[in-house]
């Protein structure tokens, strides 16, 4: 038995190199076709004059990036990536350690509540913005025909939820938090049934009460996990633009319009593949943060 | 006034089922260590939890210095409890482990360092102040979460199997530890366990459970001498109690009462017993066999012997039981009844 098995490790180790290279490849190519390659791609555009149906290309050193800083509408799309981005994280992380304290109690269908408030991750995002787009319609909006029945506003004089821009950005927000909430809530859910009974026990023989436990013990304990859903929440936010896309388009008057969204109706929608490029470029700064704290969190995890 | 008392308290976890503690009526002494003993799954730390706070009884009443408890938070008990594995908080130091009962019962924050330290140089561990519960070592461990518990005053100390997570070697002198803690300050204890030798060593008292119910609640030397029953009289001692079904009472004797005829004196039982099995314990002979003849005939008899070098496997031997030494229950109730004459025949 010793033998065979000696015997087959020894192939397994001949064989490693080669099955570990083949294992590794995908992943390689996944990486460089579509990650590497269009960043760099990126990179070298945004230093060009690039347009889409022009084959004509010339280096144009920092031009982009120096009318990019003057335009007022990339102004308001890095303010807005920000605002969308903590604000909306803000948001879940309340919403979802709400959601995940109530989920931690059994009652009768908790298993039915826990399907709903993952229901808005499971839902492709399109989907779920163009449900809310109807719900926030000027016209159609069930929000609206509600406030209306209540006698809060007038007929027809209902507000506009995505055509004046502070509602806009509020919706936006909403849309995000709504989207991104069942996600946290999993994660919270899964630290906190981490925690054993005994700890939260303790403290309340030792004269804590519910606020106490909460901020002074289980959310202290939580924080490598809280950390993680803080982490994915604030890089799936700030790369994301069918949010927006769908919702405003980054309208009215580009008060909406965040870097993703900008860099896609500037390069894509408006042919300036090189305006687009750049604007996509500073995005990689704050990107480049997050993957430093996000790998903190991992490393820190193997070490404990 | 008792400092803990409970009357008829029941805790029925799932209806229609039999509970996990059956009207237990218990009452402490003051400053005593009372220990609860029984096998996993005896209600014992059922009992202890409803004590805290932390379970709600089903039915019966909870005392803590003469007033009802029963709708009291854990908080407003004015209790201590060590955990098992002592719930330790892991992202605080030493210090605020042991503050945190202070800080959450609004303690006067400039009274806070003077009374960890007391608490931290009663168990010893004012080096450790500094440390997370990680860097720490079971032993430690356990004296921080003593110190925790001891930091409030407490008007009782539960403790919950606080020895089990130690290694044997350290578990002794844990145990010790805890003794000498207990007549320091005096505070009425209560303390679980499943293992007999801690309720013996360290119990001023032992309530012994089964199932949910109380069989005995008396010193270590009663319960252990004079058992209320055969379930108290198997549980404790090791090997158990030898019992054997005669007409209408069993009758029961401890190993180390069984001996070879020539070192009992005065009125005594005899038997031929046929050795079967020896063990060699170091201090002792655990010695093992059965009665040739009689009604113990074929039956599984222990001797505990301080040598058993004459003895060998197989042999038959004149053993006897001294008469003074038999107890006697009831064969249907299973409790301790008077002695009488029986034939062993």
């Amino acid at each position: 038995m010793a033998i065979a098995r000696a015997k087959i490790k020894s192939v397994g180790a001949a064989q490693s190199p080669l099955l570990g290279a083949a294992m590794f490849t995908p992943a390689v190519l996944y990486i460089l076709l579509l990650v590497a390659g269009p960043f760099f791609l990126a990179i070298f555009y945004a230093f060009s004059d690039a347009r889409i149906g022009n084959t004509e290309m010339h280096y144009v050193g920092l031009e982009n990036f120096r009318s990019i800083l003057k335009s007022p509408s990339f102004r308001i799309a890095i303010r807005n990536s920000f605002i969308f981005t903590i604000c909306s994280q803000i948001v879940v992380i309340v919403g979802a350690n709400i959601l995940a304290i109530a989920l931690e109690k059994t009652f009768r269908g908790r298993g039915f509540i826990r399907f709903l408030i993952l229901l808005p991750w499971v839902a492709p995002i399109a989907l779920g913005a163009i449900g809310w787009k109807w719900i926030l319609d000027s016209i159609y909006s069930v929000i609206s025909w509600v406030l209306v029945a209540l006698h809060f506003y007038k007929p027809f004089n209902a507000p506009m939820w995505l055509g004046e821009p502070h509602l806009a950005i509020a919706s936006v927000l909403l849309v995000h938090s709504w989207r991104l909430m069942p996600f946290s809530t999993v994660i919270l859910l899964a630290g906190r049934t981490a925690i054993p009974k005994d700890i939260p026990e303790a403290a309340a023989v030792d004269g804590a009460g519910f606020w106490r436990t909460q901020f002074q013990i289980i959310i202290p304990m939580m924080r490598p996990i809280l950390s993680v859903a803080v982490l994915f929440g604030l890089i799936f936010t700030f790369t994301d633009m069918t949010v927006v896309y769908i919702l405003t388009a980054g309208g009215p008057f580009d008060s909406t319009q965040t870097l993703p969204s900008l860099a896609f109706a500037m390069g894509i929608q408006g042919s300036d593949l090189a305006a687009g490029a750049a604007i996509s470029l500073f995005l990689v700064p704050l990107l480049i943060i997050i993957a430093y704290f996000m790998l903190r969190v991992a490393h820190r995890a193997e070490v404990n | 006034m008792a400092v803990v008392e409970t009357r008829s308290l029941t805790k029925v976890f799932k209806e229609g089922e039999l509970g996990a503690v059956n009207s237990v009526n218990l009452e402490t002494r003051e400053g005593e260590f009372l220990v609860f003993l029984g096998p996993s799954g005896s209600g014992k730390t059922t009992l202890l939890r409803m004590i805290a706070g932390l379970e709600t009884p089903t039915s019966g009443e909870i005392l803590i210095g003469g007033r009802v408890v029963n709708e009291l938070s854990p908080r407003d008990r004015r209790i201590a409890m060590v955990f098992q594995s002592y719930a330790l908080y892991p992202h605080l130091s030493v210090y605020k482990n042991i503050a945190f009962p202070l800080k959450a019962q609004k303690v006067k924050k400039d009274l806070h360092k003077q009374k960890v330290e007391w608490a931290a140089s009663l168990l010893g561990i004012g080096a450790l102040l500094d440390r997370k519960p990680r860097e720490l070592s079971g032993g430690e461990r356990q004296r921080v979460a003593l110190a925790r518990a001891i930091v409030r005053e407490p008007a009782v100390f539960l403790l919950d199997e606080p020895l089990s997570n130690l290694d044997a070697k350290l578990r002794a002198s844990a145990r010790e530890e805890l003794e000498r803690f207990h007549r320091r300050v005096g505070t009425t204890t209560i303390y679980v366990t499943h293992d007999q030798v801690e309720a013996m060593a360290m119990g001023d008292r032992v309530l012994v459970l089964n199932k949910g119910v109380v069989h005995q609640l008396a010193t270590p030397t009663e319960v252990y001498d004079n058992p209320a029953d055969t379930f108290v009289a198997t549980f404790l001692g090791s090997p158990p109690m030898n019992l054997a079904e005669l007409s209408d009472v069993i009758v029961g004797f401890r190993p180390e009462h069984f001996r070879p005829v020539s070192s009992v004196n005065g009125e005594a039982v005899a038997f031929r017993f046929k050795v079967e099995n020896i063990e060699y314990l170091g201090s002792e002979w655990i010695v093992s066999g059965t009665p040739a003849s009689g009604k113990l005939g074929g039956q599984k008899v222990f001797s505990r012997l301080n040598s058993a070098q004459d003895l060998s496997l197989g042999g038959t031997y004149d053993f006897a039981v001294p008469q003074r030494e038999l107890k006697f229950f009831d064969r249907s109730t299973e409790k301790r009844v008077e002695p009488k004459v029986v034939s062993w025949q």
